[in-house]
C-alpha cells in the first residue's frame, strides 16, 4: 500500500526511462514512446486523484504545498499532457516533414518526450510555495517550451516564433527575479507563508519598494498568462509553433500561469492597504486582456490565430475571478474555468489538425463546408465554439456563469460591464468558424479528411464531458479545493 | 417524475433521430403532433383551485451549494405558453417545404427551437429558464444562415449578435437577483424567491429591475433594441420566423410577467434610477415607469409608422411584429390584474397571429418569388381561399373582435387606463380616474396604434390580393395540404379562444402571478 504519491518524481522518472528506450532501441516505431507516455501518464492521473501527495524530498517547512490546489493542478497538468500527446500522434507526420533526419522517424522520439518533461515542471509548479520554487519550476515549463515551439526546424514560422518566444520569455524571467530580490530585500522572506507572516505581524518598511517587487512579479506572470499589455508574444507564437504545442502552450502553461497567480497574490493580502493596491492592479490588467483579446479577434481569419487570441481573451476572465479573489467562491470559480476552457481548448486543436492537413492550411476558410464533408468533425467544433463563446448548456457558460457571480459579489461592476459587451463580440468570432462550416460550400476538389480512432474517440468524450458538466457541473465542483 | 421532462425532451429526442438519419420530415411531424397532444393532455389534467398553483412538478439538484436545480412545473400561464409553443411548431413543420440543402439539419433546428421554448415556459428555476431559451439561439442563427432568403448573412449576425448581448444583460440581472437575496436562503427557485420578496426579505434593487428590463427587453426587440427583428424575420425562412416571432420572442415578456411582476410590484411603478452627472450637479432622476412607458410608445407609434412604410410584405409582418410588443408592455408596465392579464393573453394571441400571417407570407414568397407590394396584385382571384385566410389573420393581427387579440387587447387598455394598483370601481370614484396621468396617456397613444396596424395591415391586403392581375400570376395554384391545414387551425384557435376568452381568462388566473 502506497501511503502518499511523489507525482513529479515519477513523471520525471518516466520522462528519463522513455529517453533511455529512444537510445537504445532505435529501430522501434517511435510512436510506441508516445503510447506508453500517454499510458502510464494516464495511471498516474489516477494516482493523483486517489492517493495523497507526498513532497520531492524532505523540504522545509512552507517550501511545497501538498493542498487541494496543487493535487487538481497535478491531474490537470496530467491531462493537458496526455491530449497533447494525443494531438502529436495526429501531428506525427507534419513533424516528420519539417524535420530534416537521415532516417525515418528522426525527431520524432523527442517531440513525444519533451511534454512529459514539461509536465513534471508545470506538476511541480502548482506544489510550489516559495519564490525560488516558483522560479525554478517556472523555468523547468518555459525552457523545455522553448524546444517545443521552434521543434519542426524548416518551418520559419515555427523557427520565428521559438525565437519571439525565447526572447520575451528571457526577458519576463528578469522581471521575476528582480521583483522577487525587492521582496525579499523589504521581507526578508522567499517562502509565501513566510511573506504573510511578516506582512501581518511587522510593519513594512517601505512599501513603495515592496509594491515595486509585486509589481514585477505580476509582469512576469501577466506574460505567462497572456495578460494584456504583455500579450504581443502570442498571436505569433501560437500561430507558428506546431500546433500540439500551441494547445499545450495555451492550456497547461496559462493555468499554471494561473495558479502560481493565486498562490503568489495571497500573502499580500494580509495587509489590507497593499491588497488593495493589488486588486486593482489586477483589475486593469483583467480589463486591459478583455478589451485587447476580443477586439483583435474580431478581423482575424487563421483559426490558430483566433485561438491564439482567444486564449488572451479567456485570460481576461480568467484574470476577473482572480481580482475578486475576496468572493469565497472565486477560486473554484477560476480553478472551474480552466478546466473547462481546457477541454474545449482541446477539442479545438484535435478538429483543427485533422482538418489543416487534408485541406493544406488552418486559414478559417479552409474549414468552409465542413459539415458536408465531416459532418461529425464539424460537430465537435461546433460544440467547442459555442462552448467557448459561452453559450448555456456547455461548460464554457457555467464558468462564465461562475466568474461573472464572484465579481458582481465583489462590486466589479465595471469589469462585469466589460465582460457582457466582450462576450458579444466573442460571439461574432466564434460563429465566424461556425458559419465556414454549416453555410459555406466546401470546395470542388476537397480532399477527405482522415482521423484516427484515438482521435476521432478523444474528440468524441471532450465533447461529452463539455456537454455534460456545462448541465451537471457537480463531479467537478465536488474535485476543487 | 414530472411530465413536463418528456415533453420538453420529446423535440430533442425528434431531432437527435432526423441527425442519425430517419425521415426529416416525417419525423418532425410525428414529434411536433406528440409534443401538441401531450401538452393538451396536460392541460386537461391541470386541477383548477388547487392551493398550489405550479402542478407536474419535479427538482432535480444541480449545483445545491448555489440553490440551481432543474425544477420543472407548469401552473396556468406556463401551460398556456406550452400550448402555444407546441401549436405553433407542428404549424410550422407542416409549413415548412423540406429545403434541397441539408433537410436533416433544418427541420432538427425547428426542433432544438421547439425544446427551447418548452423548456424556458416549464421551468421554475430561473437559471434553467434562462438556459433553456439560449438553446434555441444556434438553430435560429443556422436557419437564418443557411436557408434564408435576400441579405440572410447580415441579418442572421445583427439578431444572434444582439440576442447574445441581451442574454448575457439578462444573466446579470438573474445574478443580481440572486445575490440580493439573504446569504444562506439564495436560490433560483422562482418560488422561493416570490416567498423571500413577499415576506421582505429583498432590499429596493433598481438596478436589478433596470438590467432584466434591459435584457429581456433586447430579446422582445423593445424600442430602440429592435432593430434586429424586423431584418431577421424578413430573411429567415417561414417556419423558423413563425418560432421565432410567435414564440421565442414571447420569452422576454413572459419572463417580465413572471419575475419582475411578482419579485418588483414596487419597483416597476415607483422606482428610479439616479444617473450621476459631472462637475458637482444634481443626479437626473429617471422613473423607470415613466421610462418604460416612453419606450413602449416608441414601440407602438415610432415603429408602427415605419411598418407602414415598409413596402413588402416580409419586412413589413417584421416590424409589426415589433410593434405588437408594445401593448404587451403596457399591459406589463400597469401592473395590475386586469392589464396583466390582457398581456398574458396577448402573448398566446399574438403569437398565433404572427405565425399564422408568416405562414402565409412563406406560401406567397414560395409561388411568386417576390413579396414586394408593387409588383403583386389581384391574388385573390386566383386563390380566393388564400385571399379569405389571409383576410382573417390580418384581422386577427388588428385585433378585430372575435379573434383573440381583442380580448387582450381591452383588458390591457382598461387595465392600463386605470393604471396603478386602483381598483376600477370599487375605490376609485370617476373623477379620480379620468386624471389624465402618464398610463393614461400612453393608453391613449396605444390605442391609436389600433389604427396604425389597421391602416397598414388593410393596405397590405388591397395591395396583395386586390387590384388588377398582372399576367404572370393568373395561373397560382390556391393553398392546399398541410399548409393550409395548419394555418385553418391556426385561425380556429384565435377564433374560439376569442369568442370564449374565459376558457384562458381562468388558466391565467389560476397563475402565480
Amino acid at each position: 500500500m502506497i501511503s502518499s504519491f511523489p507525482a513529479e518524481f515519477c513523471v520525471f522518472v518516466l520522462g528519463i526511462i522513455l529517453l533511455l528506450a529512444d537510445s537504445f532501441f532505435e529501430k522501434i516505431d517511435k510512436r510506441i514512446l508516445a503510447y506508453i507516455a500517454i499510458s502510464w501518464l494516464g495511471i498516474f492521473l489516477v494516482a493523483v486523484c486517489f492517493i495523497p501527495l507526498s513532497p520531492l524530498w524532505p523540504v522545509p517547512f512552507g517550501f511545497y504545498e501538498t493542498d487541494d490546489l496543487a493535487r487538481v493542478f497535478k491531474g490537470f497538468a496530467l491531462v493537458a499532457t496526455i491530449l497533447t500527446l494525443i494531438l502529436s500522434l495526429e501531428y506525427a507526420p507534419v513533424v516528420e516533414r519539417l524535420i530534416p533526419g537521415s532516417r525515418p522517424g528522426a525527431g520524432l522520439s523527442e517531440y513525444f518526450i519533451l511534454p512529459v518533461f514539461t509536465c513534471a515542471g508545470l506538476m511541480w509548479m502548482a506544489s510550489a510555495a516559495d519564490f525560488v520554487m516558483i522560479f525554478c519550476a517556472l523555468e523547468l515549463v518555459t525552457i523545455s517550451f522553448y524546444i517545443q515551439v521552434a521543434y519542426t526546424r524548416r518551418s520559419m514560422a515555427s523557427l520565428e516564433a521559438g525565437t519571439k518566444y525565447l526572447i520575451l520569455g528571457a526577458l519576463s524571467t528578469g522581471f521575476l527575479v528582480y521583483g522577487i530580490t525587492w521582496i525579499y530585500g523589504m521581507t526578508g522572506q522567499t517562502a509565501l507563508g513566510g511573506i504573510s507572516f511578516v506582512l501581518g505581524n511587522v510593519p513594512v518598511a517601505s512599501q513603495t519598494a515592496l509594491l515595486f517587487g509585486i509589481g514585477l512579479v505580476l509582469v512576469a506572470l501577466g506574460f505567462k498568462v497572456a495578460a494584456a499589455p504583455f500579450q504581443f508574444w502570442v498571436p505569433d507564437v501560437y500561430q507558428g509553433a506546431p500546433t500540439p504545442t500551441t494547445a499545450f502552450l495555451s492550456t497547461a502553461s496559462k493555468a499554471a500561469g494561473f495558479v502560481v497567480l493565486m498562490r503568489v497574490i495571497e500573502p499580500f493580502l494580509v495587509a489590507p492597504a497593499i491588497g488593495a493596491k493589488l486588486i486593482s492592479a489586477l483589475s486593469l490588467l483583467a480589463g486591459l486582456t478583455l478589451i485587447y483579446g476580443n477586439l483583435a479577434a474580431l478581423p482575424q481569419t487563421n483559426l490558430k490565430r483566433l485561438l491564439g487570441y482567444s486564449s488572451i481573451a479567456h485570460a481576461g476572465y480568467l484574470l476577473i475571478g482572480v481580482a475578486s479573489v475576496g468572493s469565497a467562491f472565486a477560486g473554484r470559480a477560476v480553478v472551474f474555468y480552466l478546466f473547462g476552457y481546457l477541454l474545449m481548448t482541446f477539442l479545438a486543436f484535435l478538429v483543427l489538425i485533422p482538418v489543416a492537413k487534408a485541406a493544406g492550411g488552418d486559414d478559417i476558410s479552409h474549414f468552409n463546408g465542413l459539415a458536408r464533408r465531416s459532418p461529425s468533425l464539424a460537430f465537435f467544433l461546433l460544440i467547442s465554439m459555442l462552448s467557448l463563446a459561452g453559450l448555456p448548456f456547455t461548460v464554457g457558460f457555467l464558468g462564465k456563469f461562475f466568474i461573472f457571480e464572484s465579481a458582481i459579489q465583489q462590486q466589479h461592476l465595471v469589469l462585469v460591464a466589460l465582460g457582457v459587451i466582450t462576450v458579444a463580440c466573442g460571439f461574432y468570432y466564434y460563429l465566424k468558424v461556425v458559419r465556414a462550416m454549416y453555410w459555406q460550400a466546401p470546395p470542388e476538389d476537397a480532399a477527405p479528411i482522415k482521423v484516427s480512432a484515438l482521435t476521432r474517440f478523444t474528440a468524441a468524450f471532450l465533447t461529452a464531458a463539455i456537454l455534460i458538466l456545462g448541465v451537471y457541473p457537480a463531479p467537478l465542483l465536488r474535485l476543487l479545493p | 417524475m414530472s411530465p413536463l421532462l418528456p415533453l420538453i425532451l420529446l423535440p430533442i429526442v425528434g431531432a437527435a433521430f432526423i441527425l442519425i438519419g430517419s425521415g426529416a420530415r416525417f419525423t418532425a411531424l410525428v414529434a411536433s403532433a406528440t409534443s401538441l397532444l401531450f401538452s393538451l393532455v396536460l392541460l386537461a389534467s391541470y386541477q383548477f383551485g388547487g392551493d398550489q398553483p405550479y402542478q407536474f412538478v419535479h427538482s432535480w439538484p444541480i449545483i445545491p451549494a448555489m440553490g440551481i436545480s432543474l425544477t420543472l412545473g407548469a401552473d396556468g400561464l406556463s401551460l398556456v405558453m406550452l400550448l402555444l409553443t407546441s401549436l405553433v411548431t407542428l404549424a410550422a413543420v407542416a409549413v415548412a417545404r423540406t429545403p434541397e440543402k441539408s433537410p436533416h439539419w433544418f427541420y432538427a433546428s425547428l426542433l432544438f427551437i421547439s425544446a427551447g421554448g418548452l423548456g424556458a415556459f416549464a421551468s421554475i428555476d430561473l437559471f434553467f429558464f434562462y438556459m433553456f431559451h439560449e438553446l434555441a439561439l444556434i438553430p435560429t442563427f443556422l436557419l437564418i444562415g443557411i436557408w434564408g432568403s435576400g441579405d440572410r448573412q447580415a441579418a442572421a449576425w445583427k439578431a444572434t449578435i444582439y440576442l447574445a448581448l441581451g442574454s448575457f444583460v439578462l444573466l446579470l440581472g438573474l445574478i443580481g437577483l440572486y445575490l440580493i437575496q439573504p446569504d444562506g436562503m439564495r436560490t433560483f427557485d422562482l418560488r422561493a424567491i416570490i416567498g423571500l420578496a413577499d415576506a421582505g426579505f429583498l432590499p429596493e434593487a433598481n438596478w436589478v429591475y433596470l438590467l432584466l428590463l434591459v435584457g429581456f427587453g433586447i430579446l422582445v426587440s423593445l424600442f430602440p433594441f429592435h432593430t434586429w427583428a424586423p431584418q431577421a424575420y424578413a430573411s429567415a425562412p417561414a417556419p423558423a420566423a413563425m418560432l421565432h416571432a410567435g414564440v421565442l420572442k414571447k420569452f422576454g415578456l413572459y419572463g417580465l410577467i413572471r419575475i419582475a411582476a411578482p419579485i418588483f410590484p414596487d419597483t416597476v411603478l415607483n422606482g428610479f434610477v439616479a444617473i450621476p452627472m459631472p462637475f458637482g450637479c444634481h443626479p437626473v432622476e429617471i422613473g423607470l415607469a415613466n421610462l418604460l412607458l416612453i419606450l413602449l410608445i416608441g414601440n407602438i407609434l415610432y415603429v408602427g409608422y415605419v411598418t407602414t412604410a415598409q413596402r413588402k410584405l416580409d419586412l413589413m409582418l417584421g416590424y409589426s411584429s415589433v410593434m405588437h410588443m408594445g401593448y404587451i408592455f403596457l399591459g406589463f408596465a400597469a401592473m395590475n390584474a386586469l392589464s396583466l392579464t390582457g398581456a398574458s393573453i396577448l402573448l398566446f394571441a399574438h403569437g398565433l397571429s404572427i405565425a399564422a400571417l408568416f405562414a402565409l407570407s412563406g406560401e406567397i414568397r414560395e409561388r411568386t418569388g417576390t413579396l414586394d407590394f408593387s409588383e403583386l396584385g389581384g391574388l385573390a382571384k386566383p386563390m380566393p381561399a388564400f385571399g379569405l385566410l389571409f383576410g382573417f389573420a390580418a384581422f386577427a393581427a388588428i385585433g378585430l373582435p372575435g379573434f383573440v387579440g381583442f380580448a387582450g387587447e381591452i383588458l390591457v387598455f382598461f387595465g392600463a387606463f386605470v393604471g396603478g394598483d386602483l381598483l376600477m370601481g370599487v375605490t376609485a370614484t370617476g373623477k379620480e380616474i379620468f386624471q389624465l396621468n402618464n398610463f393614461q396617456v400612453a393608453t391613449v397613444c396605444a390605442a391609436w396604434g389600433v389604427v396604425i396596424s389597421a391602416l397598414y395591415m388593410l393596405r397590405a391586403y388591397r395591395r396583395i390580393f386586390f387590384g388588377p392581375l398582372s399576367d404572370r400570376w393568373a395561373g397560382l395554384p390556391e393553398i392546399s395540404g398541410p399548409a393550409r391545414v395548419a394555418i385553418v387551425a391556426l385561425i380556429v384557435v384565435m377564433l374560439v379562444t376569442g369568442f370564449f376568452p374565459g376558457l384562458l381568462i381562468k388558466l391565467i388566473e389560476s397563475a402565480a402571478i
